[in-house]
Formats: structure tokens, C-alpha cells, sequence
């Protein structure tokens, strides 16, 4: 019975879809049919900036398996005290659930993109900035806190390794970088949808476009939260 | 612009003066010369420093002004600039630039104003780069691989600003290389012209193409290294310094990696050798096939081999490192990957041996070079093989047996396809054509030259000379002949350096006094020789695009009125 449910998936699903991939690779003038050049550029990119951020994180990992001096606990180090209270990781937390979210309106502004519905679609993405910028405003306030309160630093670090100041500073640095540019480049973006100006060429494939960053930025927060912070 | 390609001219960007014309240009044909001029400058700078080493080792303490700082710093610069400045920005920047929008039948790229930005970025990496020479203690001497924590510790000559400008400028050269090779990559996928299936393409495509994808999978782990080498330099982190003893002080580094960095250089350094290979691979399979009036043997064979040439050369890395006291059973799996490399690389071989097997071989210019590296590529390959195996690489490493090898193969033999690529699509590019005589005096000094240096360099590493000795001096274990090989190798190295004039005074002269050619002047079957004008016009094609029937190999197809099909020709 399995046995001939899983013979109709590869007759009438996965071999038309292999076939189809064939088809794709062999044509001629594309090989995405039907796909604005940025947006193939930008996943072609983002391939590229993802071996970037592999090599800082597997250059992180090796250098701290390697440390001499104790690693210090990140539950510790990156805790609150609320209302008398130490929460451990409660910033990181906000920070994480506040780009998440950042994403679930990107997503709407893309749809709404679809559908030219112009007001909505600049809304959104402003939305999307605004949760970007508080996004850096909190890391911000985290490296002021490591920094004045902790006494860290890129070349020392009171509680042990040297080398925790040093990554964390570079990792969460050239992230920071990533957001702050998508932060603007999602304003750029946004003033165009609402100037009406993908309207006229009848093309809003750019708010996609900037969605894929701003998608593939949260994704790499998502690996940096748990290699880092969780570890 | 999304799929509007075909025969609209409106995303094209259009220049209105002699400055947009030809500085800030858009236009792929100008970049690829912007790119090709720079790189050529810039290599010839390293040509002159390699000049300067072999006087010192040929000639040992006749040129008091070579000190063993300068001596070190030569070896570094000669071969970083070798590497990624002249090799990586010419094969793709320039051939890539100019080969692949007209091979494919675009327009343009897909993005200009970025191709733009690109060589922009690329003139700026040169230029800081070219800076380290006049920083307070000159350039770094730290080698090519610029290995922490000498390079950037006291002693090592230019550890204090030289080490700096180049760990930027290499920095900014992965971001421009990025903004070219998106490019390159999406304009293949994306832009072909109807009937181009990627299965249709010219080998020298293929191999440009891959090589972008390469670049930009392998750079990202040169960029990360030297981002995190610039911290430990310039804010005292410890990503690559362990505690060391040095000048007779603890240093305040402790607990970094240095075999790290080893990783990182050589992720991005291996495939960098196929990034350098590929394209000379594909261009060199063109010029076969067009001067020998045989369609390419095995074209598949050598579409895949292209392939998985490049996708070997992501596991192969640690294969530079047997020495660099990684765990010895890495080696055993390296050592595997590497020698699996030779099946596909001894596929392209015998496909190139197999073209010219009873073709109507024209011994042109360009078909010289193209056998020569044939030559040359075995002979660096052969030498591969001792090199790849950890036991006999182990007493090798770090000799002259190195130095011949890598020259052979990754040196000599991208650089003889060079030049037979520009002899041969210079009549394109140009509308001129060059002196024949000049041509063959210049391929013959070359080719003949290349050997007498770098045959005698494996002699000198099999006997144990080791590389990156400012002077052997008086030691025991190496013969008096060796210095005897030293002068040999020095003087016919500076007749091949001299020799290379005839190739400069040949592409000005023909610039200008040069007889006009013939557009299709070797009777070549790919879409380049196709245009309507020569050399091509802004915008390629005039008002419409060439439509693609058949592959680019069609040459002495019997019964054909030529011996070549263009591969617009409609099928019967």
C-alpha cells in the first residue's frame, strides 16, 4: 500500500519537478525563468556573504576551543538585573524576538508589494525599519554595557579569554554592520513605494529584492544567537 | 528589465561624453581594457622584482643595494601581485569582462554601473597596495602567504605599515572582485541570447563562469582572515597570536591560533589556483579548437571536468599544510582529494591531445602558445603529483621543487595562455592586426626561456635548496654546482624579461600602424567574431540580437562550404 503511495509521489510529483529543473538548466537566455536580474544577483550574493559569516563563526569556534584562559559563561555575562531580579540572556532575547518579528513584516510588504498596494507596502517597510534601528539601538546598549560596565575589550577581558572581547566585538560588529545597511537601504526603498515610483516602471521586484537581505540578516542572527550566546 | 533583454537597448546605459565614454565607462568592452591595463601595469612591476631576486640569488653579493629585508619583501610582493593583482584581475576582469557578453550575445552585463564600481574598487586595491612600497619600512617581507604571527611580529621586514596596506588592499580587492563576479555569474545565468543554452557556450565561458562562482565562494575566507589579521595588528587582539618569546620579551598576545589563519589562507588559496586555472583551461580550448580547425573533443567531457575541477578544489585546501603540524590523519584524506583532482585534469588533457589528432593545425601565434602551455601544464602537473603526496612532499616542502612546480603550473602556464589569448583576440578587440615575425620571436624566447629557468629549479629542490634564501653561502649539503644552476637560471631569466619587450613595442606598434584585420581573421565559428562591427560598437550587436543554432565548434564539417559553421547558421 506504502509502497505504491510513494510510486504516484515519484511519478506525478518529484519526476515532472526533476524535469522540470532539467528543462530549466538546458534552455536557452535563462536559467530562472521569468527572474528579475537583481533579485538572481542577490541570492547569488547572499551564497557568497554566507560563506563570509561561516568563517568568522567556524573561526570563532576553533579559537575558543583553543583559548587558554576559561571562556566566560555567557548566561552570566549577558544578564539584567529587572526590578531586583538577574535575568540571564532577557536583552538577547528581546533583541532576537524584535528581528524575528522584523521579518514577519518585511514578508507583509513584500505581499502587499504584489498586490501595488502602494500605502501598505511602505508602511510595512518602514515598520521593518523601525524594528531594524531598535535592533541596533539595543546592541548599542549591550556593547556600552560590556564595555563601561564589564571592563571587556577587543585585546582583554577581565572575566578570561581575551579572545571573547575579540569575537564577539568582529561577530556581532559586522552583523550590526549587515542591519544598519539594510536599515537603510530599506528607507531608500520605502520612500521610492511611496513616491510611487515602482508604480510607474511597474516593477516592485526592489522591495523583494531588499526583503531577501533583510530575510537572509535575520536568518544569520538566528546561528549567531545560538553559537554565541546559547553555547 | 527583468527578461526584456532580447532586443531592447533602453537599459543600456548611454554615454554622452569622452569621459563617461572611456573613464567612467559602463561599457563591459572598456572595463575589460581598464581591467587588462592595470593588471598588465601592475605585474609588470612584480616582473621587474623577480628580476631583482633572481640578480641577487644568480649573482650573490654583487648588488650591494639588494638587502635581505628587500630580498624578503621582493618574494612577498612578486607574489601576491602575481597571484590575485595580475592573474585573477586579467583572466577575469579582463577576458571575463570582454569574452563573456559577447560570447553569450548580451549586450552588456546585467548590471553595468556595479562592472563599473568594480574595476574602480580594483584600481584602488592596486593603488594601496602599490602605497606599502613607500610606507616607513617598505612593503611586508612576510611571503605571499603572509603566515601570523611573523608577519606580524618585529623583525619581519614591513611588520609595521607594509603588512597593514596590504591586509587593506586585499580587503578592498575581494570587495571589487564580489562586485565583478556577481556580475559575470548572473549575466551567464541570465542574459544569453535565443538558442544560447548554457550546453552551447564556449568552453572559455565555461571556465570564466566558473571560476566567478569559485571566487566568490573562496574570497569570503581571504576577506575574514585578513580582517581578523588587521585587528591583531592594529587592536591588539589574539584571533592568530599565542604567547610567544620574541626580540627577548613575552609578547601580551596569548592563546590565538596561528594554524587558523593557515586554514582560512589556504580555503581561499587552493581554489584560488582554479580560479586562475579554469579560464585558462577554457581559452586555451578555444584556441585549439579555432587553429586547428577541429571541433573540441569531448565537449561535455570538458564542460563537467570544468565542473568538478572546481568542486574538488574546496576539499583539497590542507594539502599546502602537511608541514604545519595539523593532525598527520587530515593528511591522509587531503592527500586522497588531491590526487582525485588529476582524473578530470587528465580528462582535459588528453581532450586537448585528441583535438589536435589529425586537425589542420595552423601554427599560428596564438596556437603556439596554446600547445606550449600544453607543455608546460604536464610538466607542472607531473611535479604535482610528488607535491601531493605527504611522504614525499614532507622533504620537499618548502624547497626550490615548490617553487618549480607552482611556477610551472599555476605561473607559466596561465600567462602563456594569456598571451596567446590577446594575440589571438586582439584583431576583435582592436581592428588591427600584429606582426607575425615579432609574434614567433617573442613565443619562441618565452617558451624556450621558461624552461631553461624552471627545469634546473626542481634539480636545485630535489638536491634541498630551500626557497626564500636570501644567499645559500658556504653549507655543506649543497654542491658547487647549484650555484652554477643559480647563474644559468638568473641569465636566462633576464633574457625572458628582456624578450617580453617584443611583445610591448608589437601590441603598441600594431595600435597604431598596424594593418587593419579581417573580422573573423582566423575563420572562428563563436558569436565574438560575429559583430557587425570590428571592433565591436557600443551595445554589441546594432539593432538586433544574433540568434544562436548550433554549438561553437562546428569546424571541417564535410560537406560544408567552409570549414567553419558560425554558430548563427541555421540548421539544414
Amino acid at each position: 500500500m506504502s509502497h505504491t503511495v510513494s510510486d504516484r509521489r515519484d511519478r506525478e510529483v518529484i519526476a515532472p519537478t526533476l524535469r522540470e529543473i532539467a528543462a530549466d538548466w538546458s534552455a536557452d537566455q535563462e536559467v530562472f525563468r521569468h527572474t528579475h536580474w537583481g533579485k538572481a544577483m542577490m541570492w547569488i550574493f547572499l551564497l557568497s556573504d554566507t560563506f563570509i559569516f561561516s568563517c568568522f563563526l567556524t573561526g570563532y569556534m576553533t579559537i575558543r576551543s583553543s583559548a587558554v584562559l576559561p571562556w566566560p559563561n555567557t548566561a552570566e555575562v549577558f544578564a539584567l538585573v529587572i526590578g531586583g531580579q538577574k535575568i540571564p540572556l532577557i536583552l538577547i532575547a528581546i533583541m532576537t524576538f524584535v528581528l524575528i518579528s522584523s521579518s514577519g513584516t518585511m514578508a507583509m510588504a513584500v505581499n502587499y508589494g504584489y498586490r501595488r498596494d502602494r500605502r501598505k507596502t511602505a508602511i510595512l517597510m518602514l515598520l521593518t525599519a523601525l524594528f531594524g534601528a531598535s535592533f541596533v539601538g539595543m546592541q548599542a546598549f549591550e556593547w556600552t554595557k560590556l564595555i563601561v560596565e564589564e571592563g571587556v575589550r577587543p585585546w582583554s577581558n577581565p572575566m578570561g579569554a581575551p579572545q571573547f572581547g575579540a569575537t564577539f566585538f568582529m561577530i556581532t560588529g559586522f552583523h550590526g554592520l549587515h542591519v544598519s545597511c539594510g536599515v537603510i537601504l530599506l528607507l531608500i526603498i520605502a520612500s521610492k513605494v511611496a513616491r510611487g515610483h515602482y508604480d510607474r516602471t511597474g516593477d516592485y521586484s526592489a522591495v523583494e529584492i531588499a526583503g531577501l537581505y533583510w530575510h537572509f540578516v535575520d536568518l544569520v542572527w538566528v546561528f549567531i544567537f545560538a553559537f554565541f550566546y546559547l553555547w | 528589465m527583468a527578461t526584456t533583454l532580447a532586443d531592447d537597448l533602453r537599459p543600456l546605459h548611454h554615454p554622452h561624453s569622452w569621459v563617461t565614454r572611456y573613464v567612467w565607462s559602463q561599457d563591459h568592452k572598456v572595463i575589460a581594457i581598464q581591467y587588462s591595463c592595470t593588471a598588465i601595469s601592475i605585474g609588470l612591476v612584480a616582473l621587474v622584482l623577480s628580476a631583482l631576486m633572481r640578480l641577487q640569488l644568480g649573482f650573490p653579493g654583487s648588488f650591494p643595494a639588494i638587502q635581505p629585508d628587500n630580498y624578503l619583501q621582493f618574494v612577498s610582493m612578486h607574489g601576491m601581485i602575481m597571484v590575485v593583482y595580475l592573474l585573477t584581475a586579467l583572466l577575469l576582469g579582463g577576458f571575463g569582462n570582454y569574452l563573456i557578453p559577447l560570447m553569450i550575445g548580451a549586450r552588456d552585463m546585467v548590471f553595468p554601473f556595479v562592472n563599473m564600481l568594480s574595476y574602480w574598487l580594483y584600481l584602488l586595491s592596486v593603488i594601496v597596495l602599490v602605497t606599502g612600497f613607500f610606507v616607513p619600512g617598505g612593503p611586508t617581507g612576510a611571503g605571499w602567504t603572509l603566515y601570523p604571527p611573523q608577519a606580524i611580529s618585529e623583525g619581519t621586514p614591513g611588520h609595521q605599515w607594509g603588512i597593514v596596506t596590504m591586509l587593506v588592499s586585499l580587503a578592498i580587492f575581494v570587495v571589487a572582485f564580489t562586485m565583478g563576479g556577481l556580475n559575470y555569474v548572473t549575466t551567464v545565468l541570465q542574459a544569453r541570447t535565443k538558442g544560447m543554452t548554457l550546453m552551447r557556450m564556449p568552453l572559455s565561458v565555461w571556465g570564466i563562469f566558473t571560476a566567478s562562482v569559485m571566487g566568490l565562494l573562496a574570497f569570503p575566507a581571504l576577506f575574514v582572515a585578513a580582517i581578523m589579521m588587521l585587528f591583531d595588528h592594529l587592536a591588539g587582539t589574539s584571533f592568530f597570536m599565542p604567547t610567544m618569546q620574541s626580540m627577548g620579551r613575552i609578547t601580551p598576545t596569548e592563546g590565538g591560533s596561528p594554524l587558523l589563519f593557515q586554514h582560512l589562507f589556504w580555503f581561499f588559496g587552493h581554489p584560488e589556483v582554479y580560479i586562475v586555472a579554469l579560464p585558462a583551461f577554457g581559452i586555451v580550448s578555444d584556441l585549439i579548437s579555432v587553429h586547428a580547425r577541429r571541433n573540441i573533443f569531448g565537449y561535455r567531457m570538458m564542460v563537467w571536468a570544468i565542473v568538478i575541477i572546481g568542486a574538488l578544489s574546496f576539499v583539497v585546501w590542507a594539502h599546502h599544510m602537511y608541514v604545519s603540524g595539523m593532525n598527520p590523519y587530515f593528511g591522509f584524506f587531503f592527500a586522497t582529494s588531491t590526487l582525485v583532482i588529476a582524473v578530470p585534469t587528465a580528462i582535459k588533457v588528453y581532450n586537448w591531445l585528441l583535438t589536435l589528432w589529425r586537425g589542420d593545425i595552423h601554427l599560428r601565434v596564438p596556437m603556439l602558445f596554446a600547445i606550449a602551455f600544453i607543455f608546460t601544464f604536464i610538466h607542472g602537473g607531473l611535479s604535482g603529483l610528488f607535491l601531493g603526496n605527504v611522504s614525499v612532499d614532507v622533504p620537499l616542502s618548502d624547497t626550490f621543487f615548490v617553487v618549480a612546480h607552482f611556477h610551472m603550473v599555476m605561473g607559466v602556464s596561465p600567462v602563456l595562455v594569456i598571451f596567446g589569448a590577446i594575440y589571438h583576440w586582439y584583431p576583435k578587440i582592436f581592428g588591427r592586426m600584429w606582426n607575425e615575425t615579432l609574434g614567433k620571436l617573442h613565443f619562441w624566447i618565452t617558451f624556450l626561456g621558461v624552461y631553461a629557468i624552471f627545469l634546473p629549479m626542481h634539480y636545485l629542490g630535489i638536491l634541498g635548496v630551500p626557497r626564500r634564501y636570501y644567499a645559500l653561502g658556504e653549507t655543506a649539503f649543497i654542491p658547487q654546482s647549484v650555484h652554477l644552476a643559480n647563474e644559468w637560471i638568473s641569465i636566462a631569466a633576464l633574457i625572458v624579461f628582456a624578450a617580453q619587450g617584443l611583445f610591448f613595442i608589437n601590441m603598441i606598434w600594431s595600435l597604431f600602424r598596424g594593418p587593419k584585420a579581417d573580422p573573423n581573421p582566423w575563420g572562428a565559428a563563436s558569436l565574438e567574431w560575429l559583430t557587425p562591427d570590428t571592433p565591436p560598437a557600443h551595445g554589441n550587436w546594432g539593432a538586433k540580437l544574433p540568434v544562436v543554432y548550433r554549438w561553437a565548434y562546428d569546424y571541417s564539417v564535410p560537406g560544408a562550404p567552409r570549414d567553419f559553421i558560425p554558430q548563427t547558421e541555421p540548421r539544414a
